[in-house]
This record gives C-alpha cells, structure tokens and sequence, in this order.
C-alpha cells in the first residue's frame, strides 16, 4: 500500500502535489464563502493566456541544453520596445498588433543571439550568468528609456517634455484586442477565445517544430551532448538557435501579455518577471534538463488558477492583497527545490 | 607580474572612473569626504560578512540578505519595545543573533544540497525568504500576532509600515565618538568595530577552523579525505556569515535612522557584492582589503553620480539609473569573466574535484 502511495508522490512529483492539494482547498474556501465562481474562472483563463506563451519560452532553451532561461527579461525588453513603437506611431488594432508582435519577434531574436553566444562559453553558471544579464540589461534599458528618442506626448513626462512614463496605458484599440476577439460568454463565465488560441497555436507551432528533423536534432543535442556530436549535430548551434527561439518567444508573450494587461510597465518593472515563468514550467514537471509544451501548459494553469483564486479568498480571510506575496513564495521556493534536486529530477 | 596587474585592472578601472566623475561632477570635495565616510562607516562591516564563505569555497554569499532580515527584526523589536539608545542596539543585535544562527545553518543545509550551483541557490534562498518576511510582516502581524503599536504599524492595524522609523536608538552607535578631523565629522566607534572585525578575520584563518575553511575552500575531496567534515564546515561558515551581516545591517541602519521594512534588506545583498567586486576579488578569492578598497570604491561612485549626470545628460535620474546599472552590471561581468576564465583555461585541469562539481552544475 505504502508503495503505491510513494510510487504515486514519486510520478507526480511532491511539490505538484502540495500545489493542487492547495488549489483544491482554496477552491472549497471559495465555495463556502459564496465567492463568485465565475468571475473566478474568467480571470484565471485571462490571466493563463497572458502569462502562457512567456512560460512557454522556457521549453526551447531547457530543451536544447542551455538550461531554464532566467535571462527571459532581454526578451521582455524586446518585447516592451515592440510596444513601444507602435504606441509611438499610433498604429491602431490588428496592424498595430501584428507589428508589434513582428518587431518583438526580430529584436528578440537578435538578443537571443548574442546571449546564446555568451550562455555556450559559460557552460555550468548558465542561470547565474543569465539572472544577472537580465538584471544588467533591465537597469541598463531605465537609463535608454528616459532618453529614447520617443515624442509621442501621451508617452513623455508632462513635465520636462523628455523621457518615457513609468505606466503607459496601451491605446483603447489595441488593448484587450486578442482578449475581446472572439470572446463569448457561458454560464456566466467570458471565455476570451483569441487570446487562448494565440496561446494555443505558440503551442502548437513548438510542437510541430520539435517533431521537425532540426527540432529532434536540438532535442539530441540536449539530452546528450557527445552522443548528438557524434551523429554530427553541432551543439553549439543549437544551443544558440534554443536561446534565440526562447528570447523571442518571450518577447512576443510579453506583448500579449501588455495588449491584455493594458499597461506597458517601464523601468525596474521587468526585472523579476523570469521567475514566475521559470517557476511556472517547474511547477508543470519541467526540470532543468527535461521540459515539454505540456508541462508549461500544465504549470501555467495550476500556478495563474492558484494566483487568482488566492487573492478573493484570502481577502475574504484577512485583510489585504496577498497574492504578490503567494507568488513570491510560491515561485522562489519551487525554484528553489529544483535546484536542490540532484540531476535530472524534478 | 601579469597575474598581479590581472587583479588590480578592476579597482584601477573604477578608481579612473571615480577620479573622471570627481571631475565632471565638480562637487564640493568636503561634501564628497562627509558623505564617503559615514557610508564607508555604515557598509563596511556588511561587504566584509561575505569573505568568509568565499573562503569556504561557497562563492559570493547572495544569502546575506537573510541575515540582514534578522539584523533588521531585531530592530523593529527594539522599537516596539521603545528601548534607547546604546542599550537598545545592543539588544537588536543580541536578539538578532539567535534568528541569524537559525537561518544560517538552514541556508548551509541547502547549499550543501546544490554543490556546484551555490550563488544561484543562495540568491533564490534570499528571494524565497524574503517572501516568508513579507508574509509574516505584512500579514501575520497583527493578526496571527497580536501586537498593537500605531507608531510602526499601518492604520487598519495589520502590517507594518513600509518605513519604520529607529526613534529610540537613532545614531547611537555613530554618536558614541565623535571626532572632527578637518571640518568632516567621522564616526569612530563603527569604524572601531570594523577594524576589529578585520583583525577577527586575520585571526580566524589562523585557527584550526580556518583552516578548514580554506581548505574546503581549495578542495573539497582532499579536505574530505584528511578528514575534515566538510559539510559541518561549510554550514560553520553559513554561519558565521549570517551573524555578521545580522550586526552588520544594525550598524546600517541606526546610521540610516529609518528602515525601509521591505526593501532594506534586499539591496544589502546587491550592493555588497558588488562592492566586494569592484575591489577586485572574484567569485573564489576575496580578502578583507579588496572588501576595504572596492567598498570605497563604489561608494564613492554612488555620491557622485547623480551629479555628474546632471552634468553630463542634464538629468540627475540618469545618474540614479546609472548606480543601479553598475551595480547589477559589475557582478553580471565578474560573473562573467570568472565562468569564461574557468572553462577555456587549461590550468583548472588540475583541479579535479572543482571541475567535476562544475561539470555536476553544467549539465544541470
């Protein structure tokens, strides 16, 4: 009996455990207290689709050996300058959307690029090395912002006429776009259809990708360096083309992530948002050698569902807004049990 | 010959870069000289708690900040409590020691689970604790623990205030002796306690335990071998470090005058390494005088800054912007350069054991 019971912990993994174990009784305290189921699940669904594609970007670099990427804010950055342009020029809707999301694209890969080559020639310090890049390039970019050539006056200081706003609000017809597209309601809960299949089709398209010839050579070169040398792949290569295709991936979640949110947040900001996607895909049964598109859906689910449930049901509870404080928690401790892990486990 | 110019080429860069931003900035140099001595007075003792686990082997020790927290309930007790003065420190600091001691031997415990991945797991240790601090001080107060002191708690009587400020023992430490040298006011009795802690290093490396220490620190398999318990040695050395910066951040921040309840804490960690850093040690080798030198080095940067900013952009945050910038940018480089150094240079070969706790981490 007892073997059974330790072989169940041992597949699903203690900490994914102890974190539906917790869903579970938030939702019951939610039940009792009468709390409003659906408005609930609405902002769960939004908020999955906004954090997903960012979690999602943990996949190609975790799979091509350069580890989990706590560098993702470079792709934030990119991300944010996409948004940037475009709210520069105005460029209203799809179009403004679509540019973005390109720009973010392009910039991001080029930063992946140059920090593929850096992370190949620090093999074993990749995380520290990348947590303090994006820390770098974070408190770097404050200086670029407040004198970036942007005069757009929505966006400027109103006094002093230089340098960009600490918030800016997304334009009406570009914010909420993807979560409005599509969007029905049913039982009383708003499915935003748009954003979830954007989410869905990132997805999908990494998945097709991984089963492609170069997307199972990348996978090789992974799991096992020497034998992918052998078979002539080149791991260096791959390394680089995971951390650009994760950099760029991350600069497209994070313009999905500010056309839903509807504020582009500017300055320090960014600087410790790759800890929940880091810790997200964690929670999902990545580890730092082995991560799936499954288990980044899986651990954006139960971490944004447990975020958003927590903060009504603790309010009902005590006073105040606990759940930056769940997730501070929540996502340094699972980082830090994955890295008190000996190799390859959870 | 090179290898000595290898290490002084950081210090020598910033001490150009301070002497350039003296020059633009065009402050007033006695207001440059108060300033650098009561943050020189304040800092020290805080960027020295970090050598010993460099020693150790154990890296820069990103897990000061949980030992700051400690200095820092210490205090917030203190002030509940209203004790005065030199007597109210001194009780900050003693009740900080216990929650230090606690908290250093459960962060020994998880290094010791992550060989190879120490800093990395230090810095989340300290992003991770801080969570727990927030939880306990902004919502168990007043609830779970039934205190109730307007003065430094919010409104509806749960939290604590975002700054607390330190009525009762304010200065008392910087205020003991003071002695004016050429119109600049020096705090001597900090200052005092610093140079004794240096002495109290020097003195450790000397003992048994020091050994060991260094020891462990050059190689861990050799150390296990001629029978030191290295895992008992590397919590020692947790430790100790955790208690340091506990007293160290009380010295902090009666010279403050306020804490900032939950931030305080968190930049301790970042400025301190890279003051550590400036000074030209690296993640393996650090001594008192690099810690000494790179802390006036930088401090220096920070008073100038902002003004030479404003010189130079027109804008004061720029400067502002800038010290932040360095700050995260000079251990991002010397991280850099120490993991670059590591894997190309043939030399680390004869280091077996390092290398394959390097490996373990790599291909983590």
């Amino acid at each position: 009996m007892t073997d059974v019971y330790k072989r169940f912990i041992d597949k699903v993994g203690l900490p994914r455990l102890t974190i539906i174990l917790f869903l579970v009784a938030l939702m019951i305290v939610a039940t009792v207290n009468r709390l409003p189921t659906p408005m609930l699940l609405t902002n769960s669904l939004v908020r999955i689709g906004m954090n997903g594609v960012m979690v999602l970007a943990m996949v190609p670099s975790v799979q091509s050996g350069a580890g989990l990427n706590f560098g993702l804010s470079i792709g934030i950055i990119a991300g944010l300058i996409g948004m940037l342009v475009v709210m520069e020029f105005n460029l209203a809707g799809f179009l403004g959307l679509v540019v973005a999301l390109l720009i973010a694209c392009v910039l991001g890969a080029a930063a992946g690029y140059v920090y593929g080559q850096i992370l190949n020639r620090v093999r074993g310090q990749e995380m520290m090395i990348g947590t303090y890049a994006g820390f770098s390039i974070v408190s770097g970019m404050c200086m670029f912002w407040l004198l970036a050539p942007f005069r757009n006056p929505e966006m400027i200081w109103v006094v002093g006429g230089k340098g960009l706003r600490l918030t800016l609000a997304v334009d009406d017809s570009l914010a909420k776009i993807l979560d409005n597209l599509w969007r029905f309601e049913i039982l009383g809960v708003e499915i935003p259809v748009g954003l979830l299949l954007a989410f869905a089709l990132a997805c999908l398209l990494l998945e097709v990708f991984f089963r492609s010839r170069f997307g199972v050579s990348m996978k090789v070169a992974g799991a096992n360096p020497a034998f992918a040398k052998s078979c002539g792949v080149d791991v260096d290569k791959m390394r680089v083309l995971g951390t650009v295709l994760s950099t760029a991936l991350g600069a497209m979640g994070m313009v999905i992530y500010c056309q839903s949110f509807g504020y582009v947040q500017l300055y320090m900001a960014p600087l410790m948002m790759s800890f929940p996607a880091v810790a997200a895909v964690l929670i999902g049964g990545a580890s730092a050698r082995k991560a799936t598109v499954w288990n980044a859906v899986l651990g954006t689910v139960l971490f944004q569902t447990l975020l958003t449930i927590s903060l009504p049901v603790t309010r009902s509870v005590i006073q105040g807004d606990i759940s930056e404080v769940a997730k501070t928690i929540i996502s340094n401790c699972m980082i830090l049990y994955a890295l008190t892990r000996k190799e390859g486990d959870g | 010959m090179k290898e000595r110019i290898r290490q002084n080429a950081v210090p020598a860069l910033f001490f150009g870069m301070c002497v350039l931003g003296m020059l633009i900035s065009g402050q007033n140099s006695r207001y440059v000289a108060q300033e650098l001595i009561s943050r020189l007075a304040r800092n020290w003792f805080l960027v020295l708690s970090l050598i010993i686990p460099v020693t150790a082997g154990l890296g820069l020790n990103f897990a000061i900040v949980l030992g700051a927290m400690a200095g820092q309930i210490g205090l917030i007790i203190v002030t509940h409590y209203k004790l005065p003065g030199l007597a109210g420190l001194a009780v900050a600091a003693l009740l900080s020691v216990p929650i230090a001691v606690v908290l250093g031997i459960s962060a020994g415990h998880v290094l010791n689970k992550a060989r190879g991945r120490e800093m990395i797991t230090s810095m989340m240790l300290g992003f991770a604790v801080n969570g727990f601090y927030q939880l306990v001080f902004l919502f168990m107060v007043g609830t779970v623990f039934p205190v109730k002191n307007p003065e430094i708690m919010l409104d509806n009587g749960v939290g604590l205030r975002g700054t607390i400020e330190l009525k009762y023992c304010k200065y008392a430490l910087d205020n003991l002796i003071r002695l004016r040298l050429f119109r600049i006011d020096v705090p001597v009795a900090p200052i005092a306690i610093v140079i004794l802690l240096c002495f109290g290093i020097r003195w450790l490396y000397k003992t048994k335990l020091g050994q060991e220490l260094r020891a462990v620190g050059q190689d861990m398999g050799v150390a296990s071998v001629s029978g030191i318990n290295v895992d008992r040695t590397r919590i020692t050395a947790m430790v100790m470090s955790t208690v340091l910066a506990a007293i160290g951040q009380v010295i902090f921040l009666q010279n403050m005058g306020t804490i900032n309840t939950f931030n305080s804490h968190e930049q301790i960690g970042t400025v301190a390494i890279a003051s550590l850093l400036v000074g030209g040690a690296t993640v393996s080798r650090a001594t008192v005088g690099q810690g000494l030198i790179g802390t006036l080095l930088f401090q220096l940067l920070f008073i100038i800054s902002p003004a030479a900013g404003q010189r130079l952009m027109g804008n004061a945050q720029i400067g502002e912007y800038f010290r932040v910038f360095i700050g995260y940018g000079i251990i991002g480089a010397a991280l850099l350069i120490h993991a670059w150094g590591r894997t190309t240079s043939p030399r680390s070969a004869s280091r077996p054991a390092r290398d394959k706790a390097v490996a373990g981490a790599g291909s983590d």
